[in-house]
């Protein structure tokens, strides 16, 4: 009589619990960078201790938008460019939410700009993760305002000429308590980042450059995820509490990553409670956490 | 939903301004708005709509609640789901430029099943056209202005007391359906003063948010009840659901195929329209013997009162249908009025919009007479007297 070996059950990920793994496989490309910063994003939630029931996650659309429909979390993929101001509701209706905003830069800076300079300017209480790959990747590899000068999109055909925005200069000046960039490879800086964001109060931003091999590395023929990977490791250079002027990308041939910004003052809540007690003592009523039941 | 019945609850008396006040109907929408339960408003400043957000600004720091001024008409429109599924009664208030930058948004709500308001102080248009001047020319668009096959509610109110009393209706309604109501007033209601009498809170009956009874281990966010709407559960709650604008399935999932898409579209339309009988709201005075009857809704129907007034006044049979729920239609009332009337005559403050589904309704059974106005002031009652003299003939 044969026995059939019965193969141990592969231990589970711990970062499971955190994921739709019933969604997996998930969309992205071979290569791709998103799911590493999600694999961080899980593993700093799990190092927080949070409880997960009060952690939203809010998307726009894209590539990056696509995060909020992995993870196992209340979770809303919304409409393009405007993750921001939708969790802007959902955070002042519910303050005890933690509310994370992951998208990517097009969602984020371009279709999305005013509500992402106004969230930082008013200081709301989210968490916004910003995946760089450097064009629009869902819609086929556009160009957009972080593409790199001279870099070949679809719509940039012989070469983008605009100048490219520098996100942590644009955050930093718009009033972001917390502004960092990270690149895909820099896993354990950037868990570690997005566990202090989760800890702090007011509006943070971290961006993260992230490779497209599909549509962004082929295009310019930079090789594959792989070597765009070794590219971050070989000209990434940390310069925490650098000058947010100082960090363009492009500028030179080093990528400036790092903690930039990490300071206080006061947010949206604390501003909006302390005129109204201000204003109308006793009689302020502040808002409760909302329930219909 | 085991008991529709306990989804009806007294109003939360912290809202509810009871008594009788002199107000214009921007801000007695507010007020509606505040009993019908609304904690949360999100607005970027627009006329003739603005003082509706303004009274709310006031009002709510000393109830309880969110104002936030936003940076554009998307942000406003989109921040009020995200309040909803925080578990707030939410709204927003606009008028036509703004109206028109919120369609994305009124899709989403419809997609995702949103409870919410949209409220739309009409002005004259196209584009910036008559910031300050009536119009009803948005009617159209509010049926139609987002992408994609869907049913929309909208009431239209006459008189500061409605926009009161329709507001509450508005949000009953959305609650009911779990659907965006857009509540369309014109630039004459929202900025008339007249007499608003609010009752106490025990005697405003609040329609409750149709929240799961199920644990998070059961929950579905997209299965439908009998009646065809889904329960809701909120962020924070526990059920870790996930929400998306994209076509879905039961679970809340992407579910990009046809047969997903037929199943979605279909029941999003079906759960209103099945309910189309119980939507009809209509005011409607000496119909038994009229021979001719004139449609009309908003400030138009008040004018048109008039024109009636002096036609019976020369003996002729007219008959008033006001619309108060616009949309869903109430074709099958006109339809069977048409096999009795001689003519429809349909008044108003755009170039013929309402008129085609009344056309659409009476099917050639009757005559229908489009009584245009291109906005800016209302119009002569004379001018409809002329109109229902002609359908008489």
């Amino acid at each position: 009589m044969s026995t059939i070996e019965v193969l141990p059950q592969a231990p589970a990920n711990p970062v499971e619990v955190c994921l739709r793994t019933d969604r997996l496989p998930h969309i992205w490309c071979p290569g791709c960078g998103i799911g590493t910063t999600v694999n961080c994003f899980a593993r700093a939630l799990l190092e927080s201790k949070m409880p997960l029931d009060r952690v939203a996650v809010v998307s726009g659309i894209g590539c990056s938008g696509r995060v909020a429909g992995y993870v196992k979390l209340d979770s809303f993929h919304t409409t393009h460019g405007r993750a921001i101001p939708f969790a802007t509701g959902l955070k002042l209706a519910n303050p005890s939410l933690q509310v994370v905003v992951y998208s990517g830069d097009g969602d984020l800076a371009a279709i999305g700009g005013n509500h992402l300079i106004h969230a930082a300017r008013r200081n709301i209480d989210i968490k916004v993760i910003c995946v760089n790959n450097f064009i629009y990747a869902m819609t086929g590899g556009q160009s957009g305002p972080t593409t790199p000068l001279a870099a070949i999109t679809a719509t940039s055909p012989y070469g983008a000429y605009e100048p490219a925005f520098n996100l942590p200069q644009l955050m930093d000046a718009a009033g972001a308590v917390y502004v960092a960039r990270w690149t895909a490879y820099h896993v354990r800086q950037l868990a570690r980042s997005m566990g202090e964001i989760l800890r702090k109060k007011g509006f943070c931003f971290i961006e993260v450059l992230s490779p497209c091999p599909t549509l962004y590395e082929r295009r310019n023929k930079l090789g594959e995820g792989l070597d765009t990977m070794r590219m971050y490791k070989e000209k990434s250079k940390i310069r925490n509490g650098i000058s947010t002027s100082e960090v363009a990308l492009g500028a030179s041939e080093e990528i400036i990553v790092g903690k930039f910004v990490d300071r206080d003052r006061p947010d949206y809540s604390e501003l909006l409670r302390r005129q109204m007690v201000a204003r109308l003592g006793d009689k302020y009523v502040e808002a409760p956490v909302c329930s219909c039941d | 939903m085991d008991n529709p019945k306990k989804q009806w609850q007294h109003a939360d008396p912290a809202g509810v301004l009871t008594g009788t006040h002199f107000l214009d109907g921007d801000h007695a929408c507010c007020e509606g708005a505040l009993a019908a339960g609304a904690r949360f408003a999100a607005g970027y400043p627009i006329t003739p709509s603005t003082e509706v957000v303004e009274r709310f600004a006031a009002r709510i720091p000393t109830i309880g609640g969110t104002f936030i001024q936003l940076e554009d008409e998307m942000a406003a429109s989109i921040a009020i789901a995200g309040a909803v599924w925080a578990g707030a009664k939410a709204f927003t208030v606009t008028s036509g430029p703004g109206f028109s930058l919120m369609m994305e948004h009124i899709g989403f709500a419809v997609m995702t099943e949103t409870p919410c308001v949209f409220v739309n102080v009409q002005r004259g248009g196209p584009s910036t056209g008559l910031p300050t001047l009536p119009a009803q020319g948005d009617m159209m668009q509010a049926r139609w202005g987002s992408h994609g096959d869907y049913e929309i509610i909208a009431l239209s109110p006459s008189s500061p007391q409605e926009c009161f009393d329709l507001t509450i209706q508005a949000f009953n309604l959305a609650e009911r359906f779990r659907t965006p109501v857009m509540f369309m007033m014109d630039e004459c209601v929202g900025h008339m003063t007249e007499k608003v009498v609010i009752p106490p809170a025990d005697q405003i009956m609040i329609y409750q948010r149709r929240h799961t009874d199920r644990s998070p281990g059961e929950y579905l966010p997209y299965q439908p009840s009998a009646d065809l709407v889904p329960d809701m559960a909120h962020a924070g709650e526990g059920y870790r659901f996930h929400i998306t604008g994209l076509t879905h399935d039961e679970r809340g999932y992407p579910s990009m195929n046809a047969e997903a898409q037929d199943r979605l579209v279909k029941r999003l339309k079906a759960k209103i329209q099945t309910a189309a009988a119980e939507l009809v709201n209509v005011e409607e005075e000496g119909l038994e013997d009229a021979e001719v009857v004139v449609v009309s809704y908003g400030i138009t129907a008040r004018v048109a009162q008039r024109a009636i007034m002096l036609a019976r006044e020369k003996g002729l049979k007219v008959g008033k249908l006001r619309l108060i729920v616009v949309w869903p239609f109430p074709a099958a009332l006109i339809r069977a009025l048409a096999g009795r009337v001689k003519a429809f005559v349909v008044p108003e403050l755009n170039l013929g919009q309402m008129v085609n589904e009344v056309e659409r309704a009476a099917a050639g059974a009757a005559k229908v007479l489009s009584v245009p106005h291109a906005g800016g002031t209302v119009h002569q009652p004379e001018v409809i007297l002329d109109a229902i003299m002609e359908a008489a003939k």
